[in-house]
C-alpha cells in the first residue's frame, strides 16, 4: 500500500499535517465517494487494500456508497474519518456524524478510536480484518484530539480476535465427497465467482476444467476467474448472461459453485434454477453457505485450499465429450449477436478489445453499457475487469479506473460509462488531470439512463418516465474545460481512429459516441423469471 | 421453532448495537435478548431466544458467528439448561381482592415487593411459561404494567460454554 484517496477537513488536519511528511502518497479526488471507489479500483486491481480518507460530518457520509459497494463484493479497503473531538461526541457538534453507527451494516469491522494508546492497535487490526477471511471494509474513526496526541508506537501491536477466524481448512471429508460427486457426474458444471480472484485459485480453477473436462460459467466478479478464450470458458450466467451458459445451468447435474453467492441476479427465480443439480459450495463465508440455495456438498474454506484439496483426489483425466459437444452446439447456435446498421455500443467494445488485444484493464459503470462490456470485452487474466457487481453502483467506472491506474502504472486502463453514470462523479476529471492519470474514457452516450429506459420499453409499457437525459452537456466541451483531450463519434467509421487516438495520446483522455439512442441488452432474462427463458433479440411487443 | 442462543461477546462499545442491528437488517426476529457481563469484565454473554424455521436459525448463527466481536455462539436449546426470567408486574389490588391476590403469588413461588393503596408490585422468576401463567392468572385484577427481562440460561452440571475461543486469538 503506497498510496492513498481522500479530501481533508477540519477533523482530519492534524492527520494531514503529518500525511504530507509521510512518504504516502496522497491523491486529492473531488468527492469523497470518488476517494472510496479509487480506493476499491486500486484493491480490485492488486489485492493490496485500498485506502480512502475523509473528514468527519459531510466528508464521512460522503463515502458511505463507496463502503457500502465494496461491502457487496467483498473488497478490502480501509476507510480513515476524522470525529470531532472526544468531549463533542454527541452533542450534534458542528460536522459530527455517528459514521461508525452509519456504517455498522456495511462494514467488516469498525472502531471508534478515543484514546491514542489504542491508535496504532486498532489501525493494524483494521488492516488484518479488511484482508484476510472474506475480505470487506474496514473503517477507523477517529477523533480530532486523538490525532493530536502522542503515544510510544510499538510494532506490531499485538491483535486480540478471540472471535475472528480468518482460516478455514476445508474439511476432510468434505472434499472427499465432493471428490466423488465430481466423479460420478456426467454434466458437471464449474460455476466461479469472486472468491476465485480473491483467493488466488484461477490456476486451481483452470487445471480442474482441463483435467475433469468441465465447462465454467462465471458470475459477473467472476470475471477473469477463468480465460474466457477458452475451449471451456461457456459465459456469464444470470440475467444478462449468455444462452448456452443459462442453459448449462439448468442441464447439469453438478454445480460446483467457487467463491459465488447465488446473487438473485445470477440464480433468477430460486426454485427452478439447476433443478438437476447437486451443488457442491466452496466458500471462505459459512454464512453464504445455505443462505440462498441449499448446498449437497457445502465446503467452508478458502478456494484455492478447497480447490487443491479436491484435485488431489481426482483421477488424472476425465472426459464429458457429449456434455461439452452439447454447450458447444448452444454456444454456436445462439452467439451473441447484434444489428450492424448505425453506431453500436457492442462494435465499439469490440473494436476496443481488438486494439488493445484484451489486455486492458476495464473498468465500468452501471447500465446498459455495464452489461455490454461484460459480453464484449473477454478478459484473461484476474484483476482486469472492475464493476460495481452487488450495490449497481452508478458513479463508480471513472474513480475506480484512477484507483486501478494508480495501482498500475504503465497498464492501459479503459473506463466504460453511460451519460447517466458518467455525470455520478464527473468532477473528477479534475483528478484525472491534476495527477496525470492515464484513464481512458469510453462514455457511450445514448441520452438516457439507458438500463431503465430498456426496462421500461420490456416491462412498463414504453412509457419512458424520466429516464430520457435532457439537459445533457456537451461532454467533449466538459471535458476540455477540464483541459483533458476529447473527441466526440457519431458515425461507425470514426471508432476505430478515435480509439486508436485515445489509446495512443499519453494521459487521460475522453472519447464520447454517439450511440443508437434505443438499443438493447440481450439476451435478458426477465426479473424473477427462469433461466431457460430468455429474451435474446427484437422488441419485444 | 423457537431456540435459545448463548452468546459470548467482547465488551465492547456498539456490540449490541451490532448484534441487534443484524437482526433487523436481516429480518430475523428476536424473542428476547438478555445482556450482562461474565465472571470476565472484558467479556458479557446475551441468551437470545429467536423464532423461526430451521434455515433462518441455521443463517442467524452463521451470521451472528462472522461479528468479530462475537467469541463463541451456542445454541442451547437441546442441552439440559437452567433457563429463567424476571418479571416485575404491577396489579389493580383493592384491599378486598389482596388475600386471593397473594394466595396467587404463593402458589407461583412469587414475592410481593411492593404496596401502595391500590396496587401491588409482584416479583417473579422462572421459565418462560411459569411467568405467562403468572401473569395470565393475575389478568383478571387487573395489570397496570408489566416489565421482563428476557430469558437467560445457563448448561446444567459441570459443563460451560467456555470461554475457549476458536479464532485467530492473539498474535499473528
Ligand atoms: C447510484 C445509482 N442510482 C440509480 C441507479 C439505477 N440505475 C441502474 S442502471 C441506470 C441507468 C444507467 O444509465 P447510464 O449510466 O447512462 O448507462 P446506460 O444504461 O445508458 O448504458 C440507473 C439509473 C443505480 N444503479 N445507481
Amino acid at each position: 500500500m503506497d498510496t492513498v484517496f481522500g479530501i481533508p477537513g477540519g477533523a482530519v488536519l492534524p492527520l494531514y499535517h503529518e500525511l504530507a511528511v509521510s512518504g504516502l502518497r496522497h491523491i486529492l479526488t473531488r468527492h469523497e465517494q470518488a476517494a472510496a471507489h479509487a480506493a476499491e479500483g486500486y484493491a480490485r486491481a492488486t489485492g493490496k487494500p485500498g485506502v480512502c480518507i475523509a473528514t468527519s460530518g459531510p466528508g464521512a457520509t460522503n463515502l458511505v456508497t463507496g463502503i457500502a459497494n465494496a461491502y457487496m463484493d467483498s473488497i478490502p479497503i480501509v476507510a480513515i474519518t476524522g470525529q470531532v473531538g472526544v468531549a463533542m461526541i454527541g452533542r450534534d457538534s458542528f460536522q459530527e456524524a455517528d459514521i461508525t453507527g452509519i456504517t455498522m451494516p456495511i462494514t467488516k469491522a469498525n472502531y471508534l478510536v478515543k484514546n491514542i494508546r489504542d491508535l496504532a492497535a486498532t489501525i493494524h487490526e483494521a488492516f488484518y480484518v479488511a484482508t484476510t477471511g472474506r475480505p470487506g471494509p474496514v473503517l477507523i474513526d477517529i477523533p480530532k484530539d486523538v490525532t493530536t496526541q502522542r503515544a510510544a508506537f510499538q510494532y506490531p501491536p499485538k491483535l486480540r480476535l478471540p472471535g475472528y477466524r480468518s482460516r478455514v481448512e476445508p474439511h476432510v471429508l468434505q472434499v472427499a465427497q465432493a471428490a466423488a460427486a465430481i466423479q460420478a457426474a456426467a454434466r458437471p458444471l464449474l460455476f466461479v465467482g469472486g472468491g476465485v480472484i480473491t483467493s488466488g485459485a484461477h490456476e486451481e480453477v483452470r487445471q480442474l476444467a482441463e483435467e475433469q473436462d468441465i465447462p465454467v460459467v462465471i458470475s459477473m466478479m467472476g470475471k477473469g476467474a477463468f480465460p474466457e478464450n477458452h475451449p471451456l470458458f461457456v459465459g456469464m450466467v444470470g440475467m444478462h448472461g449468455t444462452v448456452a451458459a443459462n442453459y448449462a445451468v439448468c442441464e447439469t447435474d453438478l454445480i460446483i459453485g467457487v467463491g459465488v453467492r447465488f446473487d438473485d441476479r445470477v440464480t433468477g427465480k430460486i426454485e427452478a434454477f439447476a433443478p438437476q443439480a447437486k451443488i457442491i459450495h466452496i466458500d471462505i463465508d459459512a454464512a453464504e453457505i445455505g443462505k440462498v440455495v441449499p448446498a449437497h456438498i457445502p465446503i467452508v474454506a478458502d478456494a484455492r485450499q478447497a480447490l487443491q484439496a479436491i484435485l488431489a483426489k481426482l483421477p488424472e483425466r476425465k472426459e464429458h465429450p457429449e456434455w461439452r459437444q452439447r454447450i458447444w452446439r448452444w454456444q454456436e447456435e445462439n452467439p451473441l449477436r447484434y444489428d450492424e446498421c448505425g453506431l453500436k455500443p457492442q462494435y465499439v467494445i469490440e473494436e476496443l478489445y481488438r486494439l488493445t488485444e484484451g489486455r486492458a484493464i476495464i473498468s465500468t459503470d452501471v447500465g446498459q453499457h455495464q452489461m455490454w462490456a461484460v459480453q464484449y470485452y473477454p478478459v484473461e487474466r484476474p484483476r482486469s475487469f472492475l464493476s460495481s457487481c452487488g450495490l449497481g453502483t452508478m458513479g463508480f467506472g471513472v474513480p475506480a479506473a484512477m484507483g486501478a491506474a494508480v495501482a498500475r502504472p504503465g497498464e492501459t486502463v479503459v473506463a466504460i460509462t453511460g451519460d447517466g453514470s458518467f455525470q455520478m462523479n464527473i468532477q473528477e476529471l479534475a483528478t484525472l488531470r491534476h495527477y496525470n492519470i492515464p484513464v481512458k474514457i469510453i462514455l457511450l452516450n445514448n441520452g438516457y439512463l439507458g438500463m431503465v429506459r430498456q426496462w421500461q420499453e420490456f416491462f412498463f409499457e414504453r412509457r419512458y418516465a424520466y429516464s430520457e437525459l435532457g439537459g445533457n452537456p456537451d461532454f467533449v466541451k466538459v471535458a476540455e474545460a477540464y483541459r483533458l483531450p476529447a473527441r466526440r463519434v457519431a458515425s461507425r467509421e470514426e471508432v476505430v481512429p478515435a480509439l486508436q487516438e485515445a489509446l495512443e495520446t499519453e494521459g487521460p483522455f475522453l472519447v464520447e459516441f454517439l450511440i443508437d439512442r434505443e438499443e438493447n441488452v440481450f439476451p435478458m432474462v426477465p426479473p424473477g423469471g427462469t433461466l431457460n427463458k430468455m429474451v435474446t433479440g427484437g422488441r419485444q411487443q | 421453532m423457537k431456540r435459545t442462543l448463548s452468546v459470548l461477546v467482547e465488551n465492547r462499545p456498539g456490540v449490541l448495537t451490532r448484534v441487534a442491528g443484524l437482526f433487523s437488517r436481516r429480518g430475523y426476529n428476536i424473542d428476547s435478548l438478555a445482556v450482562g457481563r461474565t465472571e470476565n469484565p472484558s467479556i458479557s454473554r446475551m441468551t437470545i431466544v429467536v423464532d423461526g424455521d430451521e434455515q433462518i436459525i441455521e443463517q442467524v448463527c452463521k451470521q451472528l458467528n462472522k461479528l468479530i466481536d462475537v467469541i463463541k455462539l451456542s445454541d442451547i436449546t437441546d442441552d439440559p439448561h437452567v433457563g429463567r426470567e424476571l418479571m416485575l408486574i404491577k396489579v389493580n389490588a383493592e384491599p378486598a381482592v389482596r388475600g386471593e391476590i397473594m394466595q396467587i403469588v404463593d402458589i407461583f413461588r412469587a414475592r410481593i415487593v411492593d404496596i401502595a393503596r391500590n396496587s401491588l408490585i409482584i416479583e417473579a422468576t422462572g421459565d418462560a411459561d411459569k411467568i405467562d401463567a403468572l401473569e395470565n392468572a393475575l389478568r383478571p385484577f387487573g395489570i397496570r404494567e408489566v416489565v421482563r427481562t428476557g430469558k437467560i440460561a445457563m448448561l446444567r452440571g459441570a459443563k460451560t460454554k467456555g470461554m475457549e475461543a476458536s479464532g485467530d486469538g492473539t498474535g499473528d
